[in-house]
């Protein structure tokens, strides 16, 4: 179980919008765990929680109570064990969302190393690192290119690229092939896994996409608030 | 490190320069206007020191030929120059006409004084082209800016006046430039009455019982001639020794002469103080108003600019960026639409200034100011931008 602590582990994490009567329990006590190197999914039917919880692990709201443990460190327990959670999620966590969100008036190569660069890193180290990426995720030959002149695929291995360019023990993904079609899903859960046990993340896939649930060999189905696991079927990816 | 800012304004150029254009020549109209007031105060320097002058003297509680009238026997000047410390001292009158050329006419400030060489007071100081006023009639001394040319006829009055030189930068507190003629003649257009008024006077004099009455002989020719010239000027110029001392000798006159005398710091201080405070403050609203209307602009297209990448700032914020990093970018980009339209300005009032009517004086001190200006509104202006910036809610880049 230790392993698990390096990589994702949530124990009886709650969440409640509002209060009194207006109240809503968004997470009503969820366990979930992932292990570096593992992908797994979180699925759902809509409004049962999975954005709500993703944003929770991703430091951009507070629980209302429980423990979260990201890449080893405990961040929360009953509230923030750490006070800086704009670094926090720029160092330990990469985000891949549904649309790929890049930044438009930079090139690909600046997008993927802007973290890095703005954190101070030399630009031309930051660019090495994002140009190496980019040759893992196949999307070299795009790397001087404008954002707005690639296409959706392209576009979110760009976005898989930054979200691993500070090499996060955490990466989020909400939907991410909720936009692409059936091959290019694929190629995007390939790339997740490939890259997950290169660099040994723990990642967590946020999906409805029928297409790539059976990809996963373990998944959570989420209800109500609340998490049941499930052992997927862990269909080859290739 | 990597400039957000930089970068965005080279992807949206056009836009940055178009709106730099637009708010520089604002800038531009802002310097220029500057410029005009300096051009006033400067006029008026160089008006002082090309009067050759370093003592006004004037009629009693008058502040002086530019600002107030001021009129003065014209054989005053003789007990002036008895004076301990006065070198020279001459008659000058100041009269603000149309003057007729055979074209239409200008407006300038006709300008008698003593016939002679250069460095006679109230001459003007250098010609650029012709000589200086040597016969007492019928010559002139014209300002470049008049548009009058070496050898025209212009008439002042009934006269006609030949022009025999062509000075420079010398101009009214108004901006009229100045046409220095022959103090007689000046004298006679200054106080001239035309010959129905000249009759009338001489037939109410005549019919007068006191003076019909009188047994004196030649009284009544003493009477009549005495009303008929022109013994007035509006002011005396002084020259003093080598090593008088200016306000010593202003003192010893305005007690023995009981005249006003000022210096010509005090001259100055009229003149810049008194004659152009109106204009500065009417260009001061104008700065202000600038000012604001330039704000206005930048802080608009930054706000414009900022909400049209408000998902591109959540994500930012999301993957860790900082927020000062972000209130950094805006303010770069407010200081380089800021010094985009500063360069634009400066240029264009640079251009432009030449074709002014009024001497518009650029300088440094001013652009400095202005720079310095446009650095603090820029900043100000994008204070709204980088709140809504920093509202944001990272949250908002994970979709519901
Ligand atoms: N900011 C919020 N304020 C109040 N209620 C919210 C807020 N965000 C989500 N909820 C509620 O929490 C529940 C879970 O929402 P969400 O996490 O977005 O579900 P999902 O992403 O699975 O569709 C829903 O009932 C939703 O209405
Ligand atoms: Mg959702």
């Amino acid at each position: 179980m230790a392993e698990y602590d390096k990589g994702i582990r949530i124990e009886g994490l709650r969440k409640r919008f509002g209060e009194g009567e207006a109240a809503v329990d968004a997470l009503k006590g969820v366990n979930m765990q992932v292990a570096p190197g593992e992908v797994v999914g979180l699925i759902g039917p809509s409004g049962s929680g999975k954005s709500t919880l993703l944003k929770c692990l991703g430091a951009v709201i507070e629980p209302s109570g429980g423990r979260m443990t990201l890449g080893g460190q405990v961040i929360f327990d009953e509230r923030w064990t750490i006070d800086d959670l704009s670094a926090l999620r720029r160092d330990r966590i990469g985000f891949v969302f549904q649309a790929p969100y890049l930044i438009s008036f930079l090139n690909v190569t600046d997008n993927v190393a802007l973290l890095p660069m703005l954190a101070g890193q030399p630009n031309t180290e930051a660019r090495r690192r994002a140009q190496e990426l980019l040759e893992a995720l196949d999307v070299a030959h795009r790397a001087q290119a404008m954002p707005s002149h690639l296409s959706g695929g392209e576009q979110q291995r760009v976005s898989i690229a930054r979200a691993l360019i500070s090499r996060p023990p955490v990466i989020l993904a909400d939907e991410p092939t909720a936009p692409l079609d059936s091959e290019r899903a694929m190629a995007v859960m390939r790339i997740l896994d490939r890259m997950a046990r290169q660099y040994q993340t723990a990642v967590i896939v946020v999906t409805h996409d029928e297409k790539i649930i059976p990809t996963f060999k373990r998944l959570y189905r989420i209800r109500d608030g609340r998490t049941e696991e499930e052992s997927g079927e862990g269909r080859s990816l290739f | 490190m990597i400039s957000l800012a930089g970068r965005d304004i080279l992807h949206a150029w056009g836009k940055f320069v178009f709106t730099g254009v637009g708010l520089g020549l604002l800038i531009g109209v802002t310097l220029t206007m500057a410029g005009v007031y300096r051009g006033m105060v400067d006029d008026a320097r160089v008006l002082l020191d090309n009067s050759s002058a370093d003592l006004w003297v004037v009629q009693r509680g008058t502040l002086g030929p530019y600002a107030e009238s001021s009129s003065l026997q014209d054989d005053l000047y003789r007990g002036i120059l008895g004076m301990p410390g006065v070198a020279r001292a001459a008659n000058v009158t100041y009269l603000t006409m149309q003057v007729l050329r055979a074209q239409g006419d200008v407006r300038a400030m006709v300008v008698g004084v003593v016939p002679g060489g250069p460095g006679e007071p109230g001459q003007p100081g250098q010609l650029v082209a012709g000589r200086h006023i040597t016969h007492s009639h019928y010559e002139a001394v014209a300002d470049v800016a008049s548009g009058l040319r070496l050898g025209e006829q212009v008439q002042i009055r009934r006269q006609y006046y030949r022009v025999v030189g062509l000075t420079r930068r010398m101009v009214s507190s108004n901006g009229d430039p100045m046409i220095f003629i022959p103090l007689r003649d000046a004298q006679e257009a200054q106080f001239l009455k035309d010959n129905d008024a000249i009759w009338q006077q001489r037939r109410r004099t005549t019919s007068n019982p006191a003076v019909a009455r009188s047994q004196v002989p030649g009284l009544l020719d003493a009477l009549l001639a005495a009303q008929e010239s022109n013994p007035y000027v509006n002011a005396v110029l002084v020259q003093l020794e080598n090593g008088a001392d200016a306000n010593e000798t202003a003192e010893l006159i305005r007690r023995w002469k009981r005249l006003q005398v000022y210096t010509r710091d005090q001259m100055e201080s009229i003149l810049v103080g008194k004659l152009i405070r109106t204009s500065a403050q009417q260009i001061g609203m104008f700065l202000i108003i600038l000012a604001i209307v330039s704000a206005a602009i930048v802080a608009f297209i930054i706000y414009t600019l900022t909400m049209g990448k408000i998902r591109e700032i959540a994500v930012l914020k999301l993957i860790g960026t900082r927020n000062r990093s972000i209130a950094w970018m805006i303010l770069q980009q407010a200081l380089g639409l800021g010094l985009i339209g500063f360069v634009v300005g400066k240029v264009a009032a640079t251009f432009w200034a030449p074709f002014f009517p009024k001497y518009v004086l650029l300088v440094v001190q001013d652009t400095l100011l202005g720079l310095a200006s446009v650095l603090l509104i820029c900043t100000l202006a994008s204070v709204l931008a980088i709140h809504a910036a920093l509202k944001v809610d990272p949250a908002e880049a994970i979709s519901g």
